[in-house]
């Protein structure tokens, strides 16, 4: 791992952070927070002067969202590059083998039919959504080619167990007409509702997927090569896939249970990775990770703050941004290839 | 029996129809046949409707409370899936948000009252010739009586309609009266806990501002036609005195639950009995229940003050 593509992307992943941190619609004064973010330092006293309410809106609420928004964007990234490790096609997405629209699924039950606030139900229920439905995906895409490792029969089972779900969703939102906005604002995402013990009941999950993904890294490298070559390094190529895969959507489920529906991380942090730093794994994991992290932290906070006090949802701030950029790179990188 | 059903309701149109466009008697009391419809000034146009109907169907909660309020209750024979109140009407799983004009004509209506032109019913039901009146949701207090007027008008209540709005206007003003002007006071009325509000634009927010509340949420409805959805942040900051919860059945706000949400426990309002726990239906309905709608800001108004 060369250490200057790290460090330019740790400096910006800290970059975001901070700006997510003093950056809000309640309009905190900056050195009020700067200060009272030191105060937390162990043996640094510093007088904040910021009130009540303010430290509150800072600490229980700015706070855990920057650090959601980060994690989130980190996990969906990284996620992303598993998959299209896995599936040796750049393109390839978290959201691609039904693990969006089962964790849409999940989350739309629970909002229709619990009556009353249903708390952590719904981020539980999205993520065994999100389980579910990569597991129909793998298990279909399995029985059409009697193996597990026909990855363009596994992506257009995908596709398939998506539609499905998605019309699934959609029949169960007609039902219950009355649950349609509580269930429209959570399928457009959003970190808004980040708490302490929501990054609590995630984070362990981010990080056994995370731990996993990076260490199959030189792995993935090796299958890149081909199924041949690396069977004939003595590496089972379905197994690093399974593992992977495994991984890539424990990640993309977790991150979906608490955030709902963002788009295009997982495609478009990769992929300008991949460009600014080589396409090997082993540098295109991290980087991802912590690419990733930094960009929904500035898309929230773009998010958070273009309408202030009203808020957008931050998928739709994914979507805009990511949908152009990946077609001005996919324009890009067919002009290379043309030429 | 459905073929049955629908040949009978066919016929029932046909006569209702055929009464109509004859002036035709069927009380026998041989008036001039101008009695036996009258005319409505609804928001789909002057509508004809037989005097006294005996078959209505209300796809609307409001307009089902209102029927119920001035005695027209008996005449009613289908209500929305929504319309659960008062406990006497017959609710079916009829839909306002997605009418079906097959479903409601079975019910045989020689009039459909409703708040939604949903999926062009209104046109459907007028093409098999069902009398439809199209009440909208009510952007102020004046319209609000206005449409009990219209309903009392053509159910024949009128008398009742106007002693029902009489009542309201009466209450309202009492209401409002009793608490001296709430200068200065900030509110925050919460739709969801998703922190959906209405600004001072709508409805509801027009009731607040006969107090003279302040609305919190009128910084964020640019462009959000009255219902912004606030951001947590902003909304601590703006530290509301009086903070009303439509979604206490929704959504199962209440006063404690607020104390759960991360930094609430510190808010003026919350600390110092500020929450009111609305009736989501009373919040949201424009109809004879409004007076206890205005009634619960004002107390709560007086508590604080």
């Amino acid at each position: 791992m060369r250490p200057l593509p790290l460090a330019v992307a740790v400096g910006l992943l800290l970059a975001a952070l901070l700006a997510g941190v003093l950056v809000g619609s309640a309009g905190l004064p900056v050195g009020g927070v700067l200060k009272a973010l030191a105060d937390r330092i162990p043996f640094v006293h510093a007088d904040s002067g910021l009130g009540v309410i303010d430290e509150n809106v800072l600490f229980q609420l700015r706070v855990p969202r920057a650090l959601m928004a980060a994690l989130v964007g980190g996990m969906l990234a990284v996620a992303g590059a598993g998959y299209q490790g896995v599936f040796r096609n750049p393109l390839a997405d978290p959201y691609l083998l039904g693990a969006a629209a089962g964790a849409g699924v999940g989350a739309t039950l629970v909002i229709a039919l619990v009556p009353g606030d249903p708390g952590y139900g719904v981020p539980l229920a999205a993520f065994a959504g999100a389980i579910c439905g990569v597991a129909l995906a793998y298990l279909l895409g399995s029985a059409a080619t009697g193996r597990g490792n026909g990855t363009a029969t596994l992506v257009l089972a995908g596709v398939a167990v998506s539609s499905f779900l998605a019309a699934v969703q959609t029949l169960i939102q007609q039902m219950k007409a009355e649950e349609l906005q509580r269930i429209y604002s959570w399928i457009l995402g959003g970190v808004g509702s980040a708490d302490w013990h929501q990054l609590a009941l995630v984070f362990p999950y981010a990080l056994v997927s995370t731990v996993v993904l990076l260490a199959h890294g030189r792995l993935l490298d090796v299958l890149s090569v081909g199924d041949e070559e690396a069977a004939s390094l003595g590496l089972s190529a379905a197994r690093v896939r399974l593992t992977v895969l495994v991984a890539a959507s424990l990640a993309t489920a977790s991150a979906v249970a608490v955030s709902g529906l963002i788009a295009f991380v997982g495609i478009v942090v990769p992929h300008l990775v991949r460009r600014l730093a080589g396409g090997s794994y082993r540098i295109v994991l991290p980087l991802s990770l912590l690419g990733g992290a930094a960009f929904l932290e500035v898309a929230d906070l773009v998010a958070r703050t273009l309408i202030r006090p009203g808020e957008l949802p931050l998928g739709v701030v994914t979507a805009f941004v990511g949908g152009p950029f990946f077609v001005a790179v996919l324009r890009a990188s067919r002009r290379q290839v043309e030429t | 029996m459905r073929p049955v059903r629908t040949l009978g309701a066919v016929m029932a149109i046909g006569i209702v129809t055929f009464a109509t466009a004859c002036g035709g008697d069927d009380g026998g009391s041989g008036a001039e046949p101008d009695a036996k419809t009258v005319t409505v000034q609804a928001a789909n146009g002057a509508v004809s409707v037989p005097a006294a109907p005996k078959r209505i169907v209300s796809l609307s909660p409001t307009h089902t409370e209102t029927l119920f309020a001035i005695g027209a209750g008996p005449q009613v024979v289908a209500v929305d899936a929504y319309s659960n109140h008062p406990a006497a009407a017959p609710r079916t799983k009829l839909s306002g948000f997605k009418p079906n004009a097959e479903a409601i004509i079975a019910y045989k209506p020689d009039l459909v009252v409703l708040s939604d032109d949903m999926d062009g019913i209104v046109k459907a039901l007028e093409k098999v010739k069902v009398p439809v009146l199209l009440e909208p949701a009510a952007k102020n207090l004046d319209e609000a009586y206005d449409e009990i007027g219209d309903l009392g008008q053509a159910t024949g209540h009128q008398a009742e309609a106007k002693k029902v709005t009489d009542g309201m206007r009466a209450d309202i003003q009492k209401t409002v009266a009793a608490s001296s002007k709430a200068k200065s006071l900030t509110y925050y009325h919460e739709l969801d806990n998703q922190l959906h509000s209405v600004s001072s634009k709508t409805f509801v927010g027009q009731v607040y501002g006969m107090f003279g509340l302040q609305n919190i949420a009128d910084k964020a409805d640019k462009a959000s036609g009255g219902y912004p959805q606030l951001s947590r942040e902003y909304l601590l900051k703006q530290d509301p005195d009086l903070i009303f919860l439509a979604d206490t059945k929704c959504c199962g706000q209440n006063a404690a639950a607020l104390t759960k949400r991360p930094g609430w426990s510190d808010l003026d309002a919350v600390g110092h009995g500020g929450v009111v726990e609305l009736d989501d239906d009373i919040a949201s309905r424009w109809g004879p229940r409004l007076a206890e709608f205005v009634k619960a800001i004002g107390d709560a108004v007086q508590k604080v003050q």
